[in-house]
């Protein structure tokens, strides 16, 4: 099964939750943690597993052959991208707008342009005791991430408990990420920004048609406005992890919060129970 | 006209809170929040829209079934999986446009989508450009793009001497669309691990567009080592750190009455912030 954990918010403890997620389900099983947040991959600073393999992810890029160029333009006036300009003898490639349509290649009447690969990050994996860890990491200064979200699913190993930490915000990284996830963890904080941009990542997963549950991290009580929204949108509330300052200062020096707070364990693990018995599985 | 943004890679660190304080703080000014997928500069803001517009991304394929022969040569070459059975799957079609080009009998045709709005509203502390796009869209570099323009616009015809810019986490698209020319970026961490992670690239994407950089410490005393090591990483890129400010419940209590934390309270926290942007300002005459 493939659990997304996901938040709108940034910073709301996507990570807290998925790292903690992982570790008590490991105590019973393995379990893999994908990390696809790739533009800040944070997931092995909570797990710290021992890395084995690292692969480099690339996209097609276009090469123009100048010899057999003859500065047409029709290249240029196909890509919507504009990740290419034909000058009177020159055409200029702008290889970060490129989206690898491969539209320039088939398009090109001189049959001028072939494609290379340009690397735009890595996936490593690793083991962090039964956990196999798995994170994209997008190269700094690279604008598309999606190609590098795909490859990191792409090490999704089926029959195995799979969970996802999803980047912040409800657009396209996002999506790539918790697309197919058979359920979602929504995780907010009780506060106006929480609740707003808890709003839109339900409307995502509603949109996307995959269950999903709340957790409010850092509650302080004073979380009437998430459970009512919740009751609102009859989504369920699957626990909530109070306000704790340990837990913070432990997460600050890379302790994930079961290890500080093992009494939160049970939480978790009737989560996932739950999860296995496909009683949270309700729209 | 001088151009702020405000920065994190790491989502949650205070980069709405901070830029919240600076709108009330600053004079003469226009804002802009950039966060586009999860604006929230608005909710402590009470801005009253005056006017919005739609935000168009990337035209969307359509099939038309009266054309077409069903020769599937659009679906072979898509490289996106955006096309099954002569239908189009909006959400994979990336618009490129090459079934459109492609299509022997012209049945694929590029319909406008409307992926989003732009809003310009007034609030008590100058006008706000904000926007949001539609969920589960894509092109959010795109419409940070436009949410500059027309902050750009708005302060030239307004006198307006700087624009304030609340921008996304992360490091990618929207983030990168965020830096071109603009004058400082205010990086916003926490010393955490991952606060200090995600810094680190923050900032060498700032190196890498060539923008000069101020990192501000939120919540030190979470890690006081940490704090320490996050300085002295900065101090080895020559980027400067002018404040430190304490963990404080004032910054969460303030934001859930929906107001700037300087105009709420005062403490250590608005005397951090106040003595930030002195810093900021000498930084961007």
């Amino acid at each position: 099964m493939i659990v997304a954990v996901a938040s709108g918010k940034g910073g709301t403890g996507k990570t807290t939750v998925a790292a903690s997620l992982a570790l008590v389900a490991a105590e019973k099983g393995p379990v893999q943690y994908l990390d696809c947040d790739v533009e800040e991959p944070n997931g092995h600073l909570l797990l710290h597993p021992a890395w084995e393999h690292r692969r480099a992810v690339t996209v097609p890029v276009p090469v123009i052959d100048r010899d057999k160029c003859n500065f047409c333009g029709r290249c240029a006036q196909i890509c919507a991208f504009h990740a290419l300009a034909v000058l009177p003898d020159e055409v200029l490639v702008f290889p970060e707008l490129c989206h690898g349509c491969g539209g320039c290649q088939y398009f090109c009447p001189m049959k001028a342009i072939t494609e290379n690969k340009r690397e735009i990050g890595c996936v490593e994996t690793g083991q962090s005791g039964a956990i196999q860890f798995v994170h994209g990491c997008l190269q700094v200064g690279e604008a598309i991430c999606t190609p590098l979200i795909g490859a990191v699913k792409e090490q999704a190993a089926p029959g195995t408990l799979t969970i996802l930490d999803a980047p912040p915000g409800t657009s396209c990284p996002v999506i790539k990420t918790v697309t197919n996830a058979g359920f979602c963890i929504l995780v907010t904080e009780p506060t106006p920004f929480g609740l707003h941009d808890l709003r839109l990542a339900v409307k995502m997963v509603k949109k996307l048609g995959i269950p999903c549950g709340i957790i409010i991290n850092r509650s302080d009580g004073q979380d009437q406005l998430i459970v009512e929204f919740s009751r609102d949108m009859h989504i369920p509330v699957l626990f909530r992890l109070p306000e704790d300052r340990m837990v913070a200062e432990g997460y600050a020096g890379g302790m994930p919060a079961v290890t500080v707070r093992p009494a939160w364990k049970p939480l978790f693990q009737n989560l996932l129970d739950g999860l296995e018995a496909g009683k949270q599985c309700v729209s | 006209m001088r151009e702020l943004v405000v920065l994190s890679g790491k989502g949650g660190t205070g980069k709405t809170s901070i830029c919240g304080s600076l709108a009330v703080l600053a004079a003469n000014k226009v804002l802009a929040d950039c966060d586009v997928d999860a604006a929230n500069l608005h909710l402590l803001l009470e801005p009253e829209i005056k006017s919005s517009s739609p935000f168009y991304g990337l035209p969307k394929a359509q099939i038309n079934d009266d054309l077409c022969l069903a020769c599937d040569l659009c679906a072979h070459l898509c490289r996106f999986n955006a096309i099954r059975g002569q239908r189009v799957l909006t959400g994979n079609c990336e618009g490129c446009g090459v079934c459109y080009h492609a299509c022997p009998c012209e049945a694929v045709e590029m319909l406008p989508h409307i992926a989003g709005e732009l809003h310009l509203s007034k609030t008590r502390y100058g006008p706000l450009v904000h926007a949001n796009l539609g969920v589960a869209e894509d092109n959010s570099g795109k419409l940070v793009a436009a949410v500059r323009k027309k902050a750009r616009q708005v302060a030239e015809a307004e006198k307006k001497e700087l624009i304030i810019t609340d921008g996304p986490p992360g490091v990618g698209c929207p983030v990168i669309s965020c830096l071109s020319g603009i004058d400082l970026v205010l990086v916003v961490t926490e010393p955490t691990l991952s606060g200090m992670h995600d810094m680190e690239r923050m900032l060498d994407l700032a190196d890498f567009f060539n923008v000069k950089a101020v990192v501000c410490i939120n919540k030190w005393d979470l890690h006081p080592g940490n704090t320490e090591s996050i300085e002295a990483s900065c101090r080895r890129r020559d980027v400067p750190v002018p404040v430190r400010l304490p963990y404080d419940q004032i910054v969460k209590e303030a934001a859930c009455r929906a107001q700037p934390v300087v105009q709420y309270g005062s403490g250590p926290v608005v005397d951090g912030i106040v003595a930030l942007w002195d810093e900021l300002r000498t930084r961007l005459v």
